[in-house]
């Protein structure tokens, strides 16, 4: 009905009858990159989303040096004292400073989660890839994998684990281990339907391997899917981690997290706000900011969908 | 479509054993419910630590597999065992089961009800100011993880109670048990309980649930088949609710399960915030609480749970629509 | 079988009279862009269409055809803008709001789309949709209006009515669908029936079916249709009067025959010139019109046909030409030369110049002196069929290919042409794939698939290269086209020096810019890409190419040029193609032999010019007599055969012959004795000519090109 964009945006070429020289118009496309960030900028939540992130990234990185407290310090003249000019996010019983506490828990909820998506979504991609692309028994055995993994109580198993070890490192496992399933299936689903697309056929009956094919044509073309995955799984990361730490399952003392900030805050949340509000806006925040921009390069990726995750 | 239905339930099944068994090995290898006994003043010793624990299958000194395999044959049996001061697990669930029951009730249809009409509506409003108020009120929703809605929920009540000067909404708790009065005073008092939670709860279910349905009416709104009703002279409201509406409601039914698992993990934090000893609180508790026989038992619940909602879904798909009724 | 004569628009009872009941007037619609100046889409367009009469709109992508239709039935976008006049029966429709638009349209104008399963609600019955057209404009009960759609169901030829109404649009065949579709939009007795592509989606036989049927209901509702299309074949028996679109404007108005055979605008001589068909004798080359259809976002200023035309001058470049009638008649033209082309009688030959054709020296030979290319014996592939989304199971299984032999020599084009289902596209994939079949025997270039191991199997596809249909997705649209070309030589060793040069080599065979190797797919136009595909299947100089319906996704225009180039990369190179199409008369074109399929079999193989002259098999004569001819006369006058019913499934086959459900020979000429043979018994295929077998029983040559 309405007039095909690739109509509009192609240019004017001349072909000859059968053999013989053709001229390409010098109108060029502009790279998919440019058409993308344009796209992208177009939205103005998605613009404010980036700038937002940009912003929350830069203070917990940047901003914790700009007060001379250290989230360790305990300053016993100002104990359970609200915003002040020293104080900007105020202090808690124990006289610890809240900006360079939130400060620092944030940096550790930040991290985690891009470590986790990454790992998340670096999984998902090889596993939904090969077992979309190969079929069979492969498959079968990934899949069923996979739905075991959905299937088991993931929060309990890393409820029960992570506090046991006190590491890091195993904690990022895990909670990368239990989000990259639903991401496999969709990579699945869709190197399915790229599997029959022609040029993958052309690619295998010219000869080429089946590795080669998924890293050569496949990935490359799921890169819209990943990407905007990978986003999601950023804001899945942190409200797991921090929803972790709340109960004491996550992070572990004397190490914090926004998560475990804001429990602490819980009790007296109605007497002492700054304790939760701070931690809590941080958070809800980030979240906000990081589903802005995924939703923005949605759009701007892959302009046709219109079905989120 | 009953036998198809018979083969997801057992595969179901199937799926509820294994969950459950690898939960029960996990939390027997990692729990340490002795340590409620180590460390007591008078000291409690060690032989007689062994026998309290063997009774209530909780000896870490037993191998592993023999403690599943006890464990195996009392559940076949309806007995989740015991915890690890000798109270019935059993019982423990029983009570906690419809606490919790309530609230996700509650929570799962008031939510998708709300989510799925936002949706629609939002889809329908599309850029109009509805729909950027619905939309960023979503995505704001969607930002907020459950602790931080509960507490943002309890301390709004706690202000807007003392700005009135009386306790309009409750806070804490399921109900007063103070509570005078008859039937109608301790029903309106269980009610006035019930508000925050629910609330939470809804909300949580309902962000998600509005903008994904939101982009499946986006999707078919621009559909060939609603060109065809209106190019038969339906009008345009009439042919978005009779044809559109319909139509998109079933991507979003497939989403029921997620949706619902999703609230139960929102409801463990709901449950510990309001203070209602639900299964979700009972799930936190027994983890910090290193008890092993309870964890395995809420863990079943939830799969079976899950299973239920599942199954309820695939019900629900088939009903509404046809193309995937094997014949 | 039913035998009509697809002949002359019949008058409803009334007869023609000459009230117009609908008036375009000077139409354009505007459509505004994301990014960039908005879109002109129609641009000045005017018609009459008269009560009861049948008027043709022909134009490829983008030249405004079905936007002009949507405006008349206000089904546009609300950001359009539409101004002109569309008056039916003396009211405006322009500017209508939501409520009286809808009390006209499935009324007094209704529409049948082009894809039918995406235009059907899936979760509501076809009885209730169809009921529901007539629940909306009438006041009559639910009952009365489902007895009234059973009623249509009918009356479009869809057996068990009563039955079939309860069914969803997912299980019905295509075909039954766009009948579902007509008896809606006849349900209220409508004035005019637009009718956009309708049968564009749907085989060759189940067309013409459609086709019978838009007449039926003509007929009986004495309305006047639109048809709107891109195959002027179909216009050619149907129409009273063609108007032909190009860049959102119209051309050409006349009468068919006017238009036909003396079309005054270069444009629609290039276009009746450039398109194949079933009754050329010889292998002559194409009319290819050069260029591509104008984008519509950069119009020049003056004619948008400019570029291409063989006869432009000055002025076309300046000023746009008005359609305007050609010597004072009701033949209207948009053309600065009309006045020279009517005077001076030009027809397409002496207007585009049409290139020679050479031969390749192997053709010399007589065929059974050639080497094998390619030979199947007795080739079979069945796939289990399965059910299920979570756990599946088998409950059948498809015959996909059931035992077929055919050999194709070096230099030679073997076209293997059937409808969807006849298996044609698994017997591709089955010669690709070079493994040992379930059942037969596949031998490439002479050597015998079954004792492959991977070294000689990846050895052998450089001798085997392939084609696809859609230049959309034949390309990796992350890739530079250089990359593209390079991959199959990279993956066999070439070294980088060879590859960039042969690069360059392939892009100037196929008549591209060798500069443009650093390009992405999304840069070049359809049929530019689809040479790339060419390119990239000459990449290692193979033997044999086998092509999947490689012009089919293509606008009618730029299909000669690629087929025009198809046919000279053979002679040059000496290839031989495998040819898998379901348009005959591409084949017709471009084939030496053809081989006609069936439900897995091959009912007729032979040389192209005896198998199309003289067909023997009933499918084949039925299909043959199915395809368009766009001459007006020889429509008219021609003897169409229509089949019953659809394809039965592949999974569950007829016995004996397969045709025999559909057969009209079976239906119409046999007798009771006769027919247990074809219950009974497979036929095998017989001989009828030098080079020519046919599967039946009593096979019979008829003429029906």
């Amino acid at each position: 009905m309405t007039v095909p964009p690739e109509q509009l945006m192609g240019t004017v070429t001349a072909e000859s009858g059968i053999a013989g020289q053709a001229t390409l118009d010098e109108t060029r496309v502009p790279s998919r990159r440019r058409v993308v960030w344009r796209r992208f900028v177009r939205r103005k939540t998605a613009l404010a989303g980036l700038i937002l992130l940009a912003l929350l990234v830069l203070m917990a990185f940047g901003g914790i040096h700009l007060t001379h407290w250290k989230y360790t310090d305990h300053d016993f003249n100002a104990l359970q004292v609200g915003p002040t000019s020293s104080h900007w996010f105020g202090t808690d019983l124990t006289g610890k400073d809240m900006f360079a506490a939130t400060m620092r828990g944030a940096q550790k909820s930040i991290v985690i989660a891009f470590l986790v998506a990454l790992m998340a979504t670096g999984i998902a991609a090889i596993v939904g890839s090969f077992a979309g692309y190969f079929g069979g028994w492969l498959d079968r055995t990934l899949m069923w994998v996979v739905n075991l993994l959905l299937i088991v109580p993931s929060f309990l198993i890393i409820a029960i684990l992570s506090p046991q070890f006190h590491s890091f490192w195993l904690f990022v496992l895990l909670l990368g281990m239990f989000i990259w399933q639903i991401t496999s299936r969709i990579v699945r689903g869709q190197t399915l339907s790229l599997r029959e697309r022609e040029y993958v056929l052309a690619a295998k009956y010219m000869g080429v391997t089946g590795p080669k094919i998924i890293a050569r044509h496949i990935i490359p073309n799921l890169a819209s899917l990943l990407i905007i995955d990978a986003t999601i799984n950023i804001s899945v990361a942190v409200l797991t981690e921090t929803g972790l730490s709340f109960f004491g399952f996550g992070v572990q003392p004397p190490d914090i997290s926004l998560g475990t900030l804001i429990a602490d805050a819980q009790a007296s949340a109605t007497v002492l706000p700054w304790l939760f509000l701070f931690p809590a806006g941080f958070l809800v925040l980030f979240v906000l900011a990081v589903n802005l921009v995924g939703n923005g390069l949605r759009d701007a990726l892959d302009p046709t969908s219109g079905s989120s995750r | 479509m009953g036998k198809y239905l018979a083969r997801r339930l057992v595969n179901y099944l199937i799926l509820v054993f294994i969950a459950t068994s690898m939960a029960y090995i996990l939390a027997a290898v990692s729990l340490n419910p002795r340590s409620h006994y180590e460390g007591r003043n008078p000291p409690v010793p060690v032989a007689e630590q062994d026998h309290i624990l063997s009774q209530y299958n909780l000896n870490d000194k037993t191998p592993v597999l023999e403690r599943y395999g006890t464990w195996l044959s009392d559940v076949v049996h309806g007995d989740f065992g015991k915890e690890y001061n000798g109270q019935s697990v059993n019982s423990e669930i029983g009570r906690r089961m419809w606490v919790s029951g309530q609230l996700l009730l509650i929570g799962t249809i008031l939510g998708g009800l709300i989510g799925i009409a936002a949706g629609a509506y939002a889809a329908v409003k599309q850029y109009r100011w509805q729909d950027n108020m619905l939309s960023t009120g979503s995505f704001v929703l969607l930002a907020t993880p459950a602790f931080v809605l509960a507490i943002l929920l309890q301390v709004a009540a706690v202000k807007f109670n003392g700005a009135v000067g009386h306790k309009v909404f409750e806070y804490s708790g399921q109900y007063n048990p103070a509570q005078a009065g008859g039937f109608f005073a301790h029903f309106g008092d269980r009610m006035n309980h019930l508000v925050l939670p629910t609330v939470t709860l809804t909300l949580l279910g309902a962000s998600y649930l509005m903008l994904y349905q939101r982009n499946a009416m986006l999707d078919v709104l621009g559909s060939d088949y609603v060109r065809t009703a209106r190019a038969k002279g339906l009008r345009r409201t009439t042919a978005l609710r009779r044809h559109a509406l319909r139509t998109a409601l079933i991507p979003s039914v497939t989403l029921f399960t997620y949706s619902f698992a999703t609230i139960f993990v929102g409801a463990t934090f709901t449950e510990t915030i309001y203070g209602w000893h639900g299964m979700g609180e009972l799930l936190v508790t027994s983890i910090q609480g290193n008890d092993t026989n309870t964890v395995t038992a809420v863990t079943a619940f939830v799969a079976v749970l899950v299973l239920l909602a599942s199954f309820l879904q695939d019900i629900i798909v088939g009903i509404l629509d046809p193309r995937v009724r094997v014949g | 079988m039913t035998l009509i004569d697809a002949g002359a628009s019949p008058a409803p009872s009334g007869g023609p009279n000459d009230e117009p009941i609908l008036v375009v007037d000077n139409l354009h619609v505007t459509f505004p862009v994301t990014a960039g100046p908005p879109v002109q889409a129609v641009r000045g367009l005017s018609y009459t269409l008269r009560r009861g009469e049948s008027l043709g709109i022909v134009g490829e992508s983008g030249s405004g055809k079905s936007v002009s239709s949507m405006a008349v039935m206000g089904l546009l976008p609300s950001t359009s803008k539409i101004t002109g006049s569309i008056k039916l029966e003396g009211r405006e429709l322009i500017g209508l709001g939501d409520r009286d638009a809808s009390s006209l349209r499935g009324k007094r104008v209704s529409m049948v789309f082009q894809e039918p399963l995406s235009a059907l609600t899936p979760v509501y019955t076809i009885g209730d949709q169809i009921a529901e057209a007539v629940l909306v404009h009438n006041d009559v009960s639910k009952d009365r209006a489902r007895k009234r759609a059973i009623e249509l169901l009918d009356l479009v030829g869809i057996p068990n009515p009563s039955e079939r109404a309860k069914s969803f649009p997912h299980e019905f065949s295509g075909g039954m669908r766009q009948r579902a579709m007509i008896a809606m939009a006849i349900a209220n007795d409508p004035d005019v029936i637009i009718a956009d592509e309708p049968t564009t989606a749907l085989d060759v036989t189940i067309q013409a079916q459609i086709l019978d049927v838009l007449q039926t209901a003509r007929l009986e509702t004495g309305a006047a249709v639109v048809m709107i299309t891109h195959d002027l074949g179909v216009v050619a028996g149907l129409a009273d009067r063609v108007l032909v679109m190009y860049a959102g404007r119209p051309v050409e108005l006349g009468t068919t025959d006017e238009v036909y055979y003396a079309p005054r605008m270069p444009y629609t001589m290039g276009l009746l010139g450039s398109i194949p068909r079933i009754d050329a004798s010889g292998k002559s080359a194409l009319v290819p019109i050069e260029g591509n259809p104008p984008s519509l976002a950069h119009l020049p200023p003056g004619c948008p046909f400019e570029p291409r035309c063989p006869l432009a001058i000055d002025v076309c470049r300046e000023t746009e030409p008005d359609l305007d009638p050609v010597r004072q008649s009701s033949h209207l033209a948009a053309c600065h030369r009309k006045e020279e082309i009517e005077t001076n009688g030009w027809a397409v030959d002496d207007v585009f110049p049409v290139p020679e054709v050479g031969e390749a020296p192997i053709e010399r030979l007589p065929r059974a002196e050639r080497p094998e290319a390619l030979r199947l014996d007795g080739l079979v592939k069945h796939y289990p069929l399965m059910v299920g989304s979570v756990f599946k199971r088998q409950v059948g299984t498809v015959r996909a290919v059931d035992g077929i032999d055919l050999d194709i020599r070096e230099g030679e084009t073997l076209g293997l042409v059937g409808e969807s289902g006849c298996g044609k596209s698994t017997t591709l994939l089955q010669v690709l794939e070079l493994v040992q079949p379930q059942a037969g025997r596949i031998v490439v270039a002479g050597k015998d698939t079954g004792d492959f191991n991977r070294r000689t199997r990846s050895a052998l596809r450089r001798d085997l290269q392939v084609v696809f249909q859609d230049p959309q997705a034949s390309l990796d649209p992350r890739l530079p086209v250089g990359d593209i070309l390079a991959e199959p030589m990279s993956t066999h060793g070439y070294n980088r020096k060879d590859i960039d040069r042969r690069v360059k080599e392939l892009l100037a065979l196929v008549g591209l810019e060798p500069s443009h190797a650093g390009r992405y797919p999304q840069e070049f136009s359809g049929g530019q890409r689809q040479r790339i595909g060419i390119a990239r299947a000459l990449a290692l100089e193979p033997k044999l190419i086998v092509l999947d319906e490689p012009v089919s996704a293509l606008d009618v225009s730029i299909r000669a040029g690629v087929i025009n180039l198809l046919m000279q990369l053979r002679s040059e190179l000496s290839l031989s193609y495998l040819f898998v199409a379901h348009d005959l008369s591409v084949v017709r074109t471009i084939a030496d032999r053809v081989a006609v399929m069936y439900l897995g079999k091959i009912v007729e193989i032979g040389d192209v010019d005896s198998v199309y002259a003289r067909p023997s098999m009933p499918y084949t004569q039925a299909l043959l007599s199915a395809i368009p001819i766009p001459d007006p006369d020889k429509e008219r006058s021609r003897n169409r055969i229509i089949l019953q019913g659809d394809l039965p499934s592949p999974a569950n086959p007829p016995s004996g012959c397969r045709f025999r459900t559909r057969c009209q020979k079976f239906a119409n000429d046999l007798s009771d004795s006769e027919r247990q043979l074809c219950i009974d018994q497979s036929p095998s295929l017989t001989p009828m000519g030098p080079d020519h077998q046919a599967a039946c029983h009593y096979a019979e040559a008829l003429a029906v090109v």
